[in-house]
């Protein structure tokens, strides 16, 4: 390597070592600032904590107290959890038979799934919190209804974009060997799926655990997801706890980032595979 | 497999598509009904015609400013994003170490949620402003620059991996062929790298416009249309008309279908830029 070529990659390394302090700058500060004192965050939030400012985990307390943090995060985990787990299930099963099963029926699903993709969640606010109100889905085991059937549009087309490059031998094979489609779906094709779960999975678990108006909408008023939460501590103008806000944040974050660095590799391998089909 | 059993197919499909029709289809088709009547709940419903529709534009301003509002939001951070994204991506995949650590940090802001975004940069963005004495408040210029650097910040580096994976498979022939011929860096970035990965421009381009025009939870967050109702996306103007004004409801649901109309437009007028675009490839 020439000189040029060092400087140049010396430059390169220096501004990127300048961004990724600003990547990170935000949340340490906010980190940093819930440490201190309620009253001492909005008017110098870039000032580290001093023995009159610093309050210790009083903000914490108080956070996890005013917003019941704790069933809030217990409610997001539940609601992601099995709502991720019911989409990859059931859209996997639906997008492998109407890929298989060509006929005017299983296109006009697959064409109704890819439109629901399209339409913004506004335009179905309200009238899908009464459905949710009616149907009695309005609390967090029937909210996953809601989210397998909001959530099928992007997963469905996923799942059978990878099914057509499944090749059809194999399932041949097996129905030959005399399975039915159930045996043939679950010891065949979908232990084949699995890249393709893992990303449907990844791109809906940040969707669904960061979701904040759908739950508001149909379950806010009893169940606080995490988003919710946070956005409760709001309040009218001026009564808002700046320390409480803080906790949250830093609490908000922290199981994301943990999510994160256990499963980095395939949450970039997936969300990049999820965009570039999607 | 043309011929699965109807009872088969039965139970593979309708679990889907139940959940589909009670959260998407039926909901869909209800709005749309509902954006022609006048309703507080769904008890009291009159027919009202086009009347909404034409409320929605003349009653007041909110619609038309947030749609103006988006638009020029749309236009600043696709520039914005892309540009970000995309040097990014060119640092990396310029042979620099750590490579893996720098991508790692630049992505992961994708992964924190809107709400928590929101009020993380109306922190910092209160305290910068705090030195010449005015907030998020105080004009619709501040929410609006908030929201680029806010979303600059989270999605540069979803857009930098897509851009990262697009410049790994160039041929490396290519870019090797032209220095030996004399070609200087910038040189190489115009006539191979950007045209190379036109097809993941594409796709980012779609991706932040289709983002932009949907932003709802950061916009809530980071000002919640302050001043007034002025830094209010489409989509935040739709909810504060549904649900922040009694009488409003179906001028809210008719804001709601322009709304999906307009992304719907965008959507198929990307769909046909790519196709005509991969026919020239």
């Amino acid at each position: 390597m020439n000189t040029k070529n060092r400087v140049q990659n010396a430059i390169s390394f220096a501004a990127l070592l300048l961004l990724a302090a600003y990547t990170l700058a935000p949340i340490l500060i906010v980190l940093m600032n819930s440490f201190k004192g309620r009253f001492f965050i909005s008017d110098a939030p870039f000032t580290f904590p001093t023995s009159e400012t610093f309050v210790g985990i009083k903000n914490y307390l108080s956070g996890i107290e005013k917003t019941g943090f704790i069933k809030a995060f217990g409610y997001s985990l539940f609601i992601t959890v099995f709502s991720v787990a019911a989409v990859v299930f059931f859209t996997s099963m639906t997008a492998w038979a109407i890929t298989r099963v060509k006929s005017k029926l299983s296109s006009f699903f697959y064409y109704m799934l890819v439109f629901s993709m399209i339409i913004p969640f506004q335009m179905v606010m309200f009238t899908m919190s009464k459905m949710a109100n009616i149907l009695r889905l309005d609390n967090p085991i029937g909210i996953i209804v809601l989210y397998l059937g909001f959530g099928a549009g992007l997963s469905v087309f996923i799942f059978s974009g990878f099914v057509k490059s499944i090749p059809l031998e194999i399932e041949e094979a097996a129905m030959m060997d005399g399975c039915n489609p159930l045996q043939l779906y679950f010891l065949v094709v979908f232990p084949v799926l699995k890249p393709v779960t893992v990303t449907v999975a990844i791109l809906n678990t940040m969707w669904i655990w960061n979701d904040y108006l759908l739950p508001y909408l149909v379950i806010g008023n009893n169940y606080k997801t995490i988003p919710i939460a946070v956005q409760y501590l709001q309040g009218g103008y001026g009564s808002r706890d700046m320390g409480a806000m803080m906790a949250c944040l830093v609490m908000a974050i922290i199981p994301i980032i943990i999510f994160y660095f256990t499963s980095q590799k395939s949450i970039i391998k997936g969300v990049t595979a999820g965009a570039v089909k999607g | 497999m043309h011929n699965m059993p109807k009872k088969y197919y039965a139970l593979f499909t309708l679990p889907t598509i139940i959940a589909f029709a009670i959260a998407f289809l039926i909901p869909f088709l209800y709005g749309i009904f509902l954006s022609f009547t006048s309703f507080r709940t769904v008890t009291d419903i009159t027919w009202v015609g086009f009347s909404n529709y034409v409320r929605a534009f003349t009653d007041d301003n909110n619609f038309i400013h947030a749609l103006w509002f988006t638009v020029r939001f749309a236009i600043v951070s696709l520039i914005l994003i892309n540009l970000v994204a995309f040097a990014l991506a060119l640092l990396l995949t310029g042979g620099v170490k750590g490579t893996n650590f720098f991508r790692t940090v630049f992505f992961m802001p994708n992964l924190i949620g809107g709400i928590v975004l929101g009020y993380i940069w109306q922190l910092l963005i209160n305290g910068i402003l705090l030195n010449f004495g005015v907030d998020l408040t105080y004009s619709a210029k501040y929410g609006f620059w908030g929201l680029i650097v806010l979303m600059n910040w989270q999605q540069a580096g979803y857009m930098m991996v897509i851009y990262i994976a697009a410049i790994q498979s160039i041929p490396t022939e290519m870019t090797e062929a032209a220095k030996i011929d004399g070609a200087n860096g910038w040189q190489i970035i115009r006539n191979i790298t950007v045209p190379m990965v036109m097809p993941a421009i594409t796709i980012c381009t779609f991706l932040t416009v289709t983002n932009s025009f949907k932003l709802f939870d950061q916009n809530l967050a980071l000002t919640a249309g302050a001043p007034a109702r002025e830094s209010a996306m489409l989509a935040l103007d739709i909810y504060t008309t549904f649900y922040g004004r009694v009488g409003y409801e179906g001028v809210g649901q008719a804001k709601a279908v322009v709304f999906s109309l307009i992304v719907a437009l965008i959507v198929i007028l990307q769909m046909r830029l790519t196709r005509t675009k991969e026919v020239e490839r």
